[in-house]
């Protein structure tokens, strides 16, 4: 079972960020946010996570990357796009090598905008996420049943 | 003889935030080869300036890389101010620099714990990334952004930092020395931390030369290669200033230079902020085209020698921006390295180099 409401275990990828924003997701699990008193822990398996955190938009080398990635996780599984790159493509959208925000590849659930995304604005958009993870639980529960 | 078999590392792997991929050729646990593979966070930033005249460009710039985002600024501003034939008030050139250090020290900081936790020594990765706190907090005290702090324009700052404000980073950096002491201790003198990093990674001198390899890679290797003794910015005006040099050529050498080089940070801001002149912050150019020409301007990294060129084409569009980045440049020296290594060894010596992905693809 890979699902947990009451700890659920991030994965982080960067699509193409100028790392401002992955330094940034880091940052949100360091003493001063410290984001695992929530009982988060940032691993590097897929198949262990239940939230996915992209940050960076999508380009033609990583999109396949990225939804390799998603589709390694285990359902439910929700997905933040961190960073305003990964919302919309943000300053770097009419460069040649972009294809636009992560929704370009999977499906998003939670946008946190802002360049960079601060550490507040990922607790925020990773508590939303468990709101939409029990969601997704409690419906898949349901067709099993 | 055992057969050789492929691993693959990266693009997603938990020791590195960055993308990028190698093919480890391994034999018996050894590496024979790596093979590196890139691109995966290109985005063709350096076309953009097409799109963009060039003083928004200096945003675009800046977004090179979020780590080393004020020395792209700088070099991209200053590239481009040499070209418009603009003298910087002293001031602004002081402010710069004192940025710059600034963020060499987070930058450091930064890399030190991304160090600990590749050998598994969580609570100084904790502990490195909580003193780097201290530097964002000044730049959001100062700058108004943590990470992006856009307050260089083209022809000077986009607003001025108080005297009493720079005398309290001064005061607050005297304070993190302190905590400092303590990681640099168990960095350099622990002996769990000695047998991970000694020994492991050696480049020579000769190799370090020829593949010409820049930064804290190249001076772990005792090559006497940094840009700051050229004496731009506010660098000439320094008593003293000598790169830190050390000659055992592998990881611990490497981890020496940069431990050291937050101390040198430190004496160089307190030495600008002591001699800070006041004759304004500059502001918008009055020129609204770049004139045809070109211009180029090298500055000094966190991670070594970053090479700036803009050439202009009479229209307020610039017509090409050049960046050449520290990464980029020891990306040989990290293959080289890898060669014969442990698998086990494999993320400490990729860290070293302290690779900044996104800087070398743009």
């Amino acid at each position: 079972m890979a699902y947990s409401s009451k700890s659920p275990w991030l994965i982080h990828y960067d699509g193409s960020s100028c790392n401002g924003c992955d330094i940034e997701v880091l940052d949100a699990m360091m003493p001063l946010y410290d984001i695992e008193r929530f009982g988060i822990i940032n691993t590097g398996n897929p198949k262990h996570a239940d939230i996915f955190l992209v940050t960076g938009g999508i380009n033609h080398q990583n999109i396949n990357v990225v939804k390799h990635i998603y589709d390694q996780m285990l359902e439910p599984k929700v997905v933040v796009a961190c960073g305003i790159c990964a919302c919309t493509g943000g300053v770097f959208r009419d460069c040649y090598n972009m294809i636009g925000g992560v929704d370009k590849a999977i499906p998003v659930d939670v946008y946190a905008p802002g360049c960079a995304v601060r550490p507040e604005t990922i607790i925020d958009a990773v508590l939303k996420a468990v709101e939409i993870l029990d969601q997704k639980a409690a419906k898949l529960a349901e067709s099993r049943k | 003889m055992a057969t050789r078999s492929v691993i693959p590392f990266g693009p997603q792997h938990p020791v590195l935030p960055e993308p990028i991929h190698l093919d480890l050729v391994v034999q018996d646990e050894r590496v024979v080869e790596a093979i590196p593979q890139i691109g995966f966070i290109h985005r063709g930033l350096e076309k953009l300036v097409e799109k963009r005249d060039f003083n928004q460009f200096v945003y675009v710039a800046e977004r090179t890389c979020g780590i080393c985002s004020v020395g792209h600024g700088w070099g991209y501003v200053s590239a481009t101010e040499k070209l418009l034939g603009l003298e910087m008030p002293r001031r602004v050139e002081y402010l710069r620099t004192i940025l710059e250090e600034l963020s060499r020290i987070h930058s450091h900081l930064l890399w030190l714990g991304l160090l600990a936790d590749a050998f598994g020594f969580e609570a100084l990765f904790n502990h490195c990334w909580r003193l780097r706190e201290t530097i964002l907090d000044i730049f959001q005290r100062t700058c108004g952004g943590r990470i992006i702090l856009s307050i260089m324009i083209v022809g000077g700052m986009a607003h001025d930092i108080e005297d009493t404000e720079l005398k309290a980073i001064c005061d607050q950096l005297e304070s993190l020395k302190c905590d400092y002491q303590q990681i640099v201790n168990t960095m350099m003198g622990d002996s769990s931390v000695k047998d991970r990093l000694c020994g492991v990674g050696v480049i020579s001198f000769e190799d370090a030369h020829e593949l010409s390899m820049v930064g804290p890679f190249a001076k772990g290797s005792g090559v006497e290669h940094d840009m700051r003794t050229t004496g731009y910015g506010a660098y000439g005006d320094l008593e003293h200033f000598e790169p830190i040099i050390s000659n055992e050529c592998d990881c611990y050498a490497r981890c020496k230079v940069r431990c050291e080089e937050v101390y040198q940070a430190i004496d160089i801001i307190e030495e600008l902020v002591a001699k800070m002149p006041q004759d304004g912050i500059g502001g918008k150019p009055k020129a609204k085209v770049v004139p045809e020409g070109q211009s180029h301007v090298l500055i000094e990294q966190p991670r070594g020698e970053a090479f700036y060129y803009v050439r202009g084409n009479g229209t307020k569009y610039l017509d090409r921006f050049r960046l050449r980045t520290p990464t980029s440049q020891n990306l040989g020296g990290l293959v080289k390295a890898l060669q014969g290594v442990d698998l086990a060894d494999v993320p400490m010596i990729i860290l070293t180099i302290d690779p900044c992905i996104s800087c070398t693809e743009r």
